[in-house]
């Protein structure tokens, strides 16, 4: 379909400019146009605003904005800063509509701002009750939006709209009892008429799923637990009732393929994470790429990628969506440490190859899927495997720019010392059944970010990080990549050579992606690190 | 089982009104007697001490819930002390370690349990395995040396306190020891010794903690011709902040720089046995586990 081909850049830049130029003459900021599922759908023609937690449904996080280039970036200045006055990671991605920014950041906070001065226009507190029970501290990826309303979801695993204009609630779900172990971190997807969210807790023996709502109501349309019942294909891949505590979550924001009416979303980790003794099997469907029918959540097909994982290797990296060679792929660089092709139309893997140091697999299946090595399970005494428990890479979200046909990928090179630490399951309790150690070796951990060929797996280029950064990666039409680094830098890199161009200090670390937007003709890049949201734009 | 944790972050759901915090806090204090008076959460002496049951449960719990610090086996990590040593730094008892376990140790990374952002916690049941398996694996003559004679080769003969400083004495280029005999296992200390580049100061290497205080050796030339020779104190990509060898203070950009070498050789020197006997090794070990434990 013409929204989503990617070839042609310059029609794409006229477009956008053509956009910028109305938006700006009509005053955008007074405009409180409804944001359709047609928008979404060719978010790519309208480059100003980032509508979905990664720009676009295909997960690109690309955008078509040039103004910010290879030429002028090292002139780029902070032009305002958010500080969101809450502690811990920071991951969201904000959206910009319009010229107004909706962010979420720590403990579920919400806000509206001015994107251009950064001033807040309405702030929302979601109030939290104080026994959740999130796995990795208090965070949130951030909102999706549709028609007039933006869309979260909580860590005590509730899904609430909010008025986009004045932060209102219009709506609260709970999805599930927080108190077994659920959560939400994602950032939901808006598709057609219902907001799709994936459940966090793989830490606690729940049993994962994919729902969708109604938009307007609130009402669940359906509802997918990504561990098989009985008499559901795959439920003969759990051990006894292992199942019924299986975990595999779905964590990330999944992307959607309109041509095809195909919802790809990814699932973390088996239940408990390193310690397989009870759930003998490949455990369907942790860790897999699943594909569904989006109006009724029936499963097309899956795929997965580490089968009876002993690792905690969660497959939950954003699936990015790329047509290449007039095939429909999905290119998925995994905490696992490999990276995966795969035809989106029916799930068949082109191959598979690492991406970062590997220890747990030497040979594959006959269908070129990675095996683990029978000496990589934890044992009590430890064991050490590359990547470590963290992963290869994580939720940092990757991104792929059509120009230059590259993938690139936040890599981090960091193994670990799994062992063993048998548990009884408790409900709402955290059940681990195993620890992880930083590995005890001279050489500390590292991380690049790398430019990968999407058809081969070469390597193009990498730039290296001191320590191992969690941010994502933003491309540009302007022949930049943006990211962070776990110093407090955010860093514009030339995506043909891997060069930094620019960088700031921004004094705090960063565990989200950047994203860019324009107002007024004028473009931005924004990033939070710390617990503030900072926007970057030419003087 | 009701958990410690959900009593112990009980004040953060008080409401802002006074008559209500009053209400609530009487019906906490209500609630915590009654656990007080039936349970096993609030007592002096560990219900399941020597119960090899709970000493195998309590490893577990340990691995899942303290071991990422502490070690596997207890014997100190990057961060958290060796916890086979008799003598705790903050409190000993049974009580004590209940509580430095639930409350954690404010000014420290030591947490509070079910505040780490992981979990809820740990119940009362298991905080007391963990103690039990605590107990397990203490071994109560592990240090020999003796102290005073450590505390004179320290400051004196073996030169230590050139580059390393206890309690505002000593050198800066190394890093400071006032509670390393705390938390160092006597083995790695041995290690340190022997061998300080088979691994350079103890620290998270994730920034995700704090940043890694590793005193990598740097040698650099600047622009102008200038040498420094010295140890990093931070660095990121773009800049350098280090100590040269008397102790002056450079803050650099990299990429002005016209050499910048950093290596993970330690500028420490190799203290084989014949430059400093196992017996006088000891001895500065006893030193610093004396000044350690206050």
């Amino acid at each position: 379909m013409a929204a989503e081909r990617e070839d042609i850049p310059a029609m794409k830049r006229l477009v956008a400019f053509c956009f910028v130029l109305v938006t700006a003459c009509a005053d955008p900021r007074s405009l409180h146009a409804q944001v359709t599922y047609e928008r979404i759908r060719h978010a790519a023609q309208e480059p100003q605003n980032w509508l979905t937690y990664s720009g676009s449904y295909s997960g690109q996080r690309h955008s078509g904005l040039d103004q910010i280039n290879t030429e002028n970036v090292k002139s780029l200045v902070p032009k305002w800063v958010f500080q969101s006055a809450a502690l811990g990671k920071w991951e969201a991605t904000p959206l910009v509509v319009d010229g107004i920014l909706y962010g979420t950041a720590q403990d579920n906070r919400t806000f509206a701002l001015d994107a251009q001065t950064g001033r807040p226009i309405w702030e929302y507190q979601y109030i939290l009750p104080s026994d959740i029970r999130p796995c990795c501290g208090r965070v949130n990826r951030g909102f999706a939006i549709l028609g007039d309303k933006l869309y979260f979801a909580t860590l005590d695993a509730h899904v609430v709209a909010l008025d986009a204009r004045t932060g209102a609630v219009v709506w609260n779900v709970a999805a599930i009892d927080y108190r077994k172990g659920y959560s939400f971190t994602m950032a939901p997807l808006a598709v057609k008429n219902m907001i799709i969210v994936g459940v966090s807790g793989g830490e606690y023996g729940t049993r994962g799923f994919v729902e969708a709502y109604d938009a307007a109501s609130g009402e669940r349309k359906w509802r997918f637990y990504s561990t098989p019942g009985p008499g559901e294909p795959g439920h003969e891949t759990w051990e006894g009732d292992s199942w019924k505590i299986g975990g595999a979550p779905a964590w990330i924001t999944g992307v959607f393929d309109p041509a095809t009416n195909q919802l790809f979303w990814t699932t973390g980790n088996p239940a408990p994470s390193n310690r397989a003794a009870q759930r003998l099997g490949d455990n369907l469907y942790s860790n897999s790429l699943l594909a569904f029918d989006v109006d009724s959540g029936k499963l097309n097909w899956y795929f997965q990628y580490t089968k009876h994982d002993e690792h905690d290797w969660d497959a939950t990296q954003v699936p990015v969506m790329v047509d290449l060679d007039g095939k429909k792929l999905i290119a998925h660089a995994n905490r696992n440490g490999f990276f995966y092709l795969i035809d989106r139309t029916n799930g068949k893997l082109l191959f598979s190859k690492p991406f970062a140091h590997v220890t747990w697999s030497t040979e594959k299946d006959a269908e070129g899927r990675p095996l683990a090595t029978k000496d990589s399970s934890p044992t009590l005494k430890g064991n050490r495997v590359c990547p470590g428990a963290a992963g290869s890479t994580n939720w940092m979200s990757p991104s792929f720019d059509p120009q230059t046909k590259l993938f690139y990928v936040t890599a981090r090179e960091q193994c670990d010392v799994f062992s063993t630490a048998p548990q009884e399951f408790e409900e709402g309790h955290a059940y681990y059944g195993s620890a992880y150690f930083p590995s005890d070796e001279a050489l500390p951990y590292w991380g690049a970010l790398r430019a990968i060929d999407p058809l081969t797996g070469e390597r193009k280029w990498e730039w290296k990080h001191v320590t191992p950064s969690w941010s994502g990666v933003l491309s540009t039409a302007g022949g930049l990549l943006f990211t962070g680094d776990s110093e407090g830098n955010v860093i514009a890199l030339d995506e043909a050579s891997g060069k930094a161009l620019w960088h700031f200090q921004m004094g705090g670390a960063v565990y989200a992606a950047p994203m860019t937007f324009a107002v007024d003709g004028k473009q931005y890049v924004a990033i939070a690190a710390g617990s503030s949201l900072f926007a970057f734009g030419l003087p | 089982m009701v958990r410690a944790a959900v009593l112990l972050s009980a004040r953060d759901v008080f409401p802002q009104s006074q008559l209500s915090r009053w209400l609530l806090s009487g019906c906490f204090v209500f609630v915590f007697l009654l656990l007080v008076s039936g349970m096993v959460s609030a007592q002096e002496k560990n219900p399941f001490a020597d119960d090899a049951k709970s000493v195998k449960l309590g490893e577990s719990q340990f691995r899942i819930n303290c071991a990422f610090c502490h070690g596997l086996g207890a014997r100190g990590g990057g961060r958290g002390p060796d916890l086979t040593r008799a003598q705790k730094k903050h409190g000993h008892t049974d009580e004590e370690l209940y509580h430095t376990i639930n409350e954690g140790v404010p000014g420290t990374a030591m947490p509070a349990n079910g505040t780490t952002g992981q979990g809820v916690g740990m119940t009362a049941e298991e905080v007391w395995e963990v103690i039990a398996y605590i107990r397990s694996v203490e071994k109560k003559t592990a240090v020999t040396g003796n102290a005073t004679k450590g505390d004179a080769l320290f400051h004196g003969a073996a030169g230590c306190a050139t580059c390393h400083m206890v309690n505002g004495k000593g050198g800066r280029l190394g890093p400071e020891l006032s509670s390393t005999g705390a938390a160092r296992s006597v083995d790695s200390l041995v290690e340190s010794v022997r061998n300080p580049s088979q691994r350079l100061a103890w620290g998270l290497i994730e920034s995700t903690k704090e940043f890694p205080q590793e005193y990598l050796s740097v040698n650099v030339e600047t622009a102008d011709g200038q040498k420094f020779s010295g140890v990093v104190l931070n660095q990121d990509n773009f800049t350098l902040q280090m100590m040269d060898m008397r102790e002056q203070i450079h803050v650099l950009e990299k990429g002005k720089l016209k050499t910048c070498e950093i290596s993970r050789e330690s500028r420490m020197p190799a203290y084989d046995s014949k430059t400093l006997s196992d017996s006088e090794l000891q001895d500065i070990i006893a030193y610093l586990v004396s000044v350690s434990v206050k």
